[in-house]
C-alpha cells in the first residue's frame, strides 16, 4: 500500500500521524492542506491503492514555478522528521465497494509503522445535531482506550467536548448509546476498529455544513494546534497558516466578462 | 449539475453518508454474490494469438481515451497503415452493451479497449480505449495494461478529452483559444513537453489519472496531454489540436499530417440538433 518516492522505506517509529477522513466539507483534508503547505512537508511516499478513484495534478503547495510541476496523485504521505510528525493526505472520495477493504488495509499499515499516536481530523453534518450539540463550541474530541490513558488528562484540561453518543431509540429513556457521527464518511468505522485493535487514536471534527469551508478548516487546525503544538501560538493573534496555492478557484474560473 | 443545455453529470456530493449496513451479518451468500460481482468487472488482457503472453517489450505506450483522441488516433495514426490489433482489454460494467463479459475480440464500431502494434517496429504499441471503464476498474485497468508491457525504456502518453468546463482559470477563456491542450508528466518523464503544463488548482481524473498515478509510483517516464474543448461529440478541429502531442514521437509514430475529408468523415459527427423545447 504504501510506496516511498526514494529508495528505501522512511521509518515512521515514535512519529505522530495524522490523516483525514472523507467527510462533510472535506474539512479534514482541507486542515491537512494547511499543515502540509506551511511546515513544507516534503513528500515521502505514495498510497498506492485501488481503494481510492484516481487523480493527479500538479503540485498543490507549490512556491516557485521549479516546484510547482510535481505530480501529486490521489493519497500522498508527507513527514517532518523534527516534528516527528507523518501526514497522509488522501484527496479523492473511497470507492463505495471498497471501503471496508479501504479501512483494513489502513489499520494495518498503522500498525506496521510503530506510532506514537494517529489523529484522524473529520466533521459532521451540523443538521444533525441534537439539543446538547447545539450550544457551545462546535469542536469535538474522542479518544480510544489506548490512548485515553496517556491524553486523556491533557485533553480534559484543554477544555475539550467530548463527542456525544446519541440514544439507539430516541424517545425510549434508558436505551442503549451508540456512536453517531453522520457525514463523517469512515471516521466511525475507523474509531471502531482503532478500539478494538487496541490503536492509540484520537478523533477532532468540526461540525459543519457544506459550503465554503475554508473557516472550518481553520477552527479546526487551529484546535488541534492547541494540543499538539505544530506551531508556536503568537502572544497576539493567531497562528498564521500558509493557504496553498491549490486553494484558489474554489467555486469556478474568473467572471466572463460578456454577461456585463 | 448540468454544463451544456441539457446535458447533465452525475458530481459526487461531498456529503458523506455513514455506512451502517456495511458491518451487519455478512453471510456466506452474500460472500459469494459480491465475489461473483468482483470476478465479473475484473479486467482482462487478452492477446489475438495465444501465442506471447508474458510481459511484451515496448519502448513506446500511447494510450488515446475520449471520443476526440481515439478520433485523432484512428484518423491520423491508424489510417496510415502499418498497424496490427494484437489484443484487446476485457471487460464489463453497468454501460457495456452486453449483460455479461464476452472473451471474443471486440467487432469494430462497438465501443472497446483496442491494442495495436506497429508491424515494423514492434514495440511501438498503441490503446485505443472508445468504450467506458467504470470507477472502481480504473486502477485495475491501469495495473493490467502496464503490467503487460516490459517497464524497462518505455514512455507512456495519453491522450485524453475534457470538457471545457471543468478548466479552471482566474480570467475567463474566450472562445477562440479552444480546443488548447495542457499536460501532465511524471518525475520520470525528461522529454519535450508540447504544450503549457496544467496549472494548479485544475486536475486530471479518470483513465488518464489511473494511467498517470501508476506510472508515477513506479517511476515509469509518462506524459498525459488533455485536451479541453467546447464541442462534445468528436470533431476534426479539435482532433487537430493532438496533432501537436505526438509530434515529438514523429521517429516512432508516423502520422498522416493531413487526412482526407473521407477519413474524417468516419470519425466525426456533425452536431445534429434532435430536439430541443422548440421543435
Amino acid at each position: 500500500m504504501f510506496i516511498s518516492t526514494g529508495s528505501g522505506d522512511p521509518s515512521f517509529k515514535g512519529f505522530t500521524l495524522i490523516m483525514p477522513a472523507v467527510s462533510v466539507g472535506n474539512v479534514g483534508q482541507l486542515a491537512l492542506d494547511l499543515i502540509i503547505s506551511t511546515l513544507n512537508m516534503p513528500k515521502v511516499g505514495y498510497l498506492h491503492t485501488d481503494c481510492l478513484i484516481p487523480m493527479a495534478g500538479n503540485n498543490p503547495y507549490a512556491t516557485s514555478a521549479e516546484d510547482a510541476s510535481q505530480l501529486s496523485t490521489n493519497a500522498e504521505v508527507y513527514s517532518h522528521s523534527d516534528l516527528k510528525l507523518v501526514v497522509l493526505q488522501i484527496r479523492t472520495p473511497i470507492i463505495q465497494t471498497k471501503v471496508r477493504s479501504f479501512r483494513k488495509s489502513l489499520v494495518s499499515w498503522i500498525k506496521s509503522c510503530g506510532l506514537v499516536k494517529t489523529v484522524l481530523l473529520s466533521s459532521s453534518h451540523a443538521y444533525q445535531r441534537d439539543d446538547r450539540q447545539l450550544l457551545g463550541t462546535s469542536l469535538r474530541y474522542l479518544l480510544t482506550p489506548s490512548l485515553q490513558k496517556v491524553e486523556g488528562q491533557r485533553v480534559e484540561e484543554l477544555g475539550w467536548r467530548e463527542m456525544e453518543r446519541i440514544s439507539v431509540f430516541p424517545d425510549i429513556p434508558d436505551s442503549e448509546q451508540r456512536l453517531y457521527i453522520p457525514g463523517g464518511g469512515v471516521t466511525k468505522a475507523l474509531y471502531t476498529d482503532c478500539c478494538t485493535e487496541d490503536i492509540s487514536m484520537a478523533v477532532a471534527l468540526i461540525f459543519c455544513s457544506e459550503g465554503d469551508n475554508i473557516a472550518d478548516a481553520f477552527m479546526l487546525i487551529n484546535h488541534l494546534n492547541d494540543w499538539l503544538r505544530l506551531l508556536e501560538k503568537p502572544t497576539q493573534g493567531s497562528v498564521q497558516w500558509r493557504v496553498p496555492p491549490s486553494w484558489s478557484l474554489l467555486f469556478g474560473s474568473g467572471i466572463p466578462p460578456l454577461i456585463f | 449539475m448540468a454544463t451544456f443545455f441539457g446535458e447533465v453529470l452525475s458530481v459526487y456530493s461531498r456529503a458523506v453518508e455513514e455506512d451502517d449496513d456495511d458491518d451487519l451479518t455478512q453471510n456466506e451468500e452474500d460472500e459469494q454474490i459480491r465475489r461473483e460481482i468482483e470476478e465479473k468487472r475484473s479486467v482482462r488482457v487478452q492477446w489475438m494469438s495465444q501465442t506471447d503472453t508474458r510481459s511484451v517489450s515496448c519502448s513506446h505506450l500511447i494510450i488515446a481515451v475520449g471520443l476526440n483522441a481515439t478520433g485523432f488516433t484512428s484518423a491520423y495514426v491508424l489510417s496510415c497503415g502499418g498497424w496490427s490489433a494484437v489484443g484487446w482489454v476485457s471487460l464489463w460494467n453497468e454501460r457495456s452493451h452486453s449483460s455479461s463479459r464476452t472473451d471474443s475480440a471486440p467487432v469494430p464500431g462497438q465501443p472497446a479497449c483496442v491494442l495495436y502494434q506497429q508491424e515494423h517496429n514492434p514495440s511501438v504499441m498503441m490503446c485505443v480505449c472508445t468504450c467506458y471503464v467504470a470507477e472502481d476498474q480504473l486502477f485495475q485497468w491501469a495495473e493490467k495494461v502496464l503490467g503487460c508491457v516490459q517497464k524497462r525504456a518505455l514512455t507512456v502518453t495519453v491522450l485524453s478529452d475534457c470538457v471545457l468546463a471543468e478548466y479552471k482559470a482566474s480570467d475567463y477563456l474566450s472562445g477562440n483559444s479552444t480546443p488548447f491542450l495542457r499536460a501532465l508528466k511524471t518525475a520520470t518523464y525528461t522529454g519535450a513537453v508540447a504544450c503549457p503544463l496544467l496549472e494548479q488548482p485544475n486536475i486530471i481524473t479518470g483513465l488518464s489519472a489511473a494511467v498517470l498515478s501508476h506510472c508515477q509510483v513506479h517511476q515509469i517516464p509518462a506524459v498525459v496531454y488533455q485536451c479541453y474543448s467546447d464541442v462534445t461529440h468528436p470533431d476534426s478541429v479539435t482532433m487537430e489540436t493532438y496533432k501537436a502531442a505526438l509530434t515529438g514521437l514523429s521517429a516512432a509514430v508516423k502520422m498522416n499530417r493531413c487526412p482526407t475529408s473521407e477519413i474524417l468523415q468516419k470519425f466525426t459527427r456533425v452536431s445534429e440538433v434532435q430536439s430541443n423545447l422548440y421543435t
